[in-house]
């Protein structure tokens, strides 16, 4: 394990404390689906995890766990892009009403 | 294969993408945008890693993306407005699950590839934080989703114990990861049930730590399982040696903590005391016990009242969703206005059972975005509000929290409907909430209860208006 991925850990969490500390609360909740379908970022994880040396005895395994992470994944991934836009596009839709009204 | 370096610079690519967007998404107008954006940047994290290695599981991997499309996609597309915090915790479970199955055929790979004895020990530490975060994330989402969707009981479930049992375990995890060191020439091929128990127990934990908490408290406990999902990314990303895992993975962890402590303000509580307390368990139940007569009102007469206010303020709360009333409620604000009523809608933070719920739902409704007043704006001038429709929320309107040391919420900054002029409540019953906390405004000479279902009462007054 390099020290240098530690060094990316860091200041990848302070990004992200900064990036949010001002957030109207009525966007709290696309925002939390928004980040909740980065973390299915996972999927690369499970996608590398199907790849590399395979040997017989430990086959099945690691391919019924590498499917099931990769299945897993891409739910959350796909659901939660899908479903913030369908939220985000509410928002949009009762703004682009009320400019119609002026 | 493609160069090493190019995958690295799309990875770098897909991190841009990521910051960008969940910049993007802190801001009303740019907010789609911002999802897009970030979707582009997983799109392209995908594909960087397909075109990474030479051989791979390519079937299998179709298999696994391609029902997982189908199912999120359903998922997204089916799911009612109302159902949205449950869909956002199961979403958050299976992203977790994933973690864990990571790092699970990670642990695999070292023991049927390769010199075992060869991997480092920080390796197996990390496979084992992996497995950790990744499990409890995952059995604590789905408990938080069977009690939104009232597949378990909201209530806090407690028991003699539950506290020790969760430290305990919690100890006993810590310490199966830290031995994993020092113990190392012990640790061999032979070990897999170490990780097999670390799976179990921490599945376990997950059940046991979000169990007792009470469904008020969610927002809280929602948020905190999405910033665990992004560590359990980020410890996957570790696992495999992984930059963009570990940057989008820490992103969320920390954005989910910003909005965690967020929600625990808003309610004036600790995090600690969130996790640790059961809130609505029933401390504090017994005192008070707030006597009085309420003054209930029928619909008619409710009419006439909002028909001579000039000034209407509704405050929602989670009994609106639970009654599907948004759409009706909605209607009653478009009667009111042109009845030449000013009307707003006052949203407290922690309405309803995920951050933002209540704007959510609203939002569905065509209720235009400038009439959503959040609370540290309505409070001051509350005095001047002719009549405010409380529909479905209860603790966050308790005068008690300003009132009453002994009250389990207490502290906890409150819209102060009690000061407006009249006050409607719309409630099923005078039953306490879902804390389980008294709230004197029911009992106020202002206050009129309006009982019933609150979508059928709201479009009783609907059609007073339409006359």
């Amino acid at each position: 394990m390099e020290i240098i991925l530690v060094f990316v850990l860091i200041l990848a969490s302070f990004l992200g404390f900064e990036l949010i500390s001002k957030v109207p609360s009525q966007l709290h909740t696309p925002l939390m689906s928004g980040s909740n379908a980065i973390s299915g970022i996972t999927v690369v994880g499970a996608i590398l995890s199907l790849t590399g040396t395979f040997v017989v005895e430990g086959e099945v395994v690691r391919i019924v766990l590498g499917t099931l992470s990769v299945f897993f994944a891409t739910i959350n991934v796909v659901g939660g892009y899908m479903v913030t836009d369908r939220m985000l596009s509410m928002f949009t839709a009762a703004k682009k009403k009320e400019d119609q009204h002026d | 294969m493609i160069n090493d370096t190019i995958i690295n610079l799309l990875y770098i690519l897909a991190a841009i993408l990521f910051i960008f967007g969940l910049k993007l998404l802190g801001n009303a107008q740019k907010a789609r945008k911002g999802n897009f954006i970030s979707a582009m940047g997983m799109l392209v994290a995908i594909v960087a890693a397909l075109v990474s290695h030479d051989v791979l599981q390519w079937q299998w991997i179709a298999i696994g993306m391609i029902a997982g499309a189908i199912v999120g996609a359903l998922a997204a597309r089916l799911v009612a407005m109302t159902a949205m915090p449950e869909m956002v915790a199961l979403f958050n479970g299976f992203g977790g699950a994933a973690s864990l199955l990571v790092g699970w055929s990670e642990y695999h790979r070292y023991v049927t590839v390769g010199d075992f004895m060869a991997v480092s020990v920080p390796s197996l530490l990390i496979i084992i934080v992996t497995i950790f975060i990744g499990g409890a994330t995952f059995t604590g989402s789905i408990i938080a989703w069977g009690k939104l969707s009232e597949k378990l009981p909201s209530k806090a479930i407690q028991y003699r114990g539950q506290q020790l049992v969760n430290v305990l375990l919690l100890t006993f995890l810590l310490g199966t990861t830290v031995l994993f060191g020092p113990l190392r020439e012990f640790v061999s091929i032979d070990s897999y049930w170490l990780v097999i128990i670390t799976i179990v127990l921490s599945c376990f934990l997950g059940i046991s730590f979000v169990i007792p908490i009470g469904g008020g408290d969610m927002p809280v406990v929602i948020s905190l399982l999405n910033s665990f999902s992004g560590m359990a990314a980020c410890a996957a990303g570790f696992v495999i040696t992984n930059n963009v895992l570990i940057v989008a993975g820490a992103l969320v962890g920390s954005s989910g903590i910003i909005l965690t402590n967020i929600m625990c303000k808003s309610m004036n509580r600790k995090l600690t005391n969130v996790l640790f307390s059961g809130f609505g368990s029933g401390k504090g139940k017994g005192s008070g016990g707030f006597q009085g007569e309420a003054n209930p009102v029928s619909v008619e007469d409710a009419y006439i009242m909002l028909e001579a206010a000039s000034s209407v303020l509704i405050v929602p709360g989670y009994g609106m969703a639970v009654a599907q009333a948004q759409h009706a409620i909605q209607e009653l604000a478009t009667q009111l206005e042109e009845n030449g009523s000013e009307v707003n809608f006052a949203i407290h933070p922690v309405a309803g059972r995920m951050p933002g719920h209540m704007n959510v739902l609203l939002a569905e409704a065509n209720v235009p975005y400038e009439q959503l007043k959040e609370m540290d704006d309505v409070n001051p001038t509350i005095e001047s509000v002719d009549v405010v429709i409380v529909i479905g929320a209860n603790d966050v309107v308790n005068p008690a929290a300003r009132t009453d040391e002994e009250s389990p919420i207490y502290g906890m900054p409150v819209i102060d409907v009690d000061k407006a002029n009249t006050v409607i409540v719309m409630k099923r019953s005078l039953n306490p909430g879902f804390a389980g906390i008294d709230n004197p405004l029911f009992f106020n000479d202002n206050t009129r209860m309006l009982f019933g279902d609150a979508k059928q009462t709201t479009q009783g007054l609907v059609a007073e208006f339409k006359g």
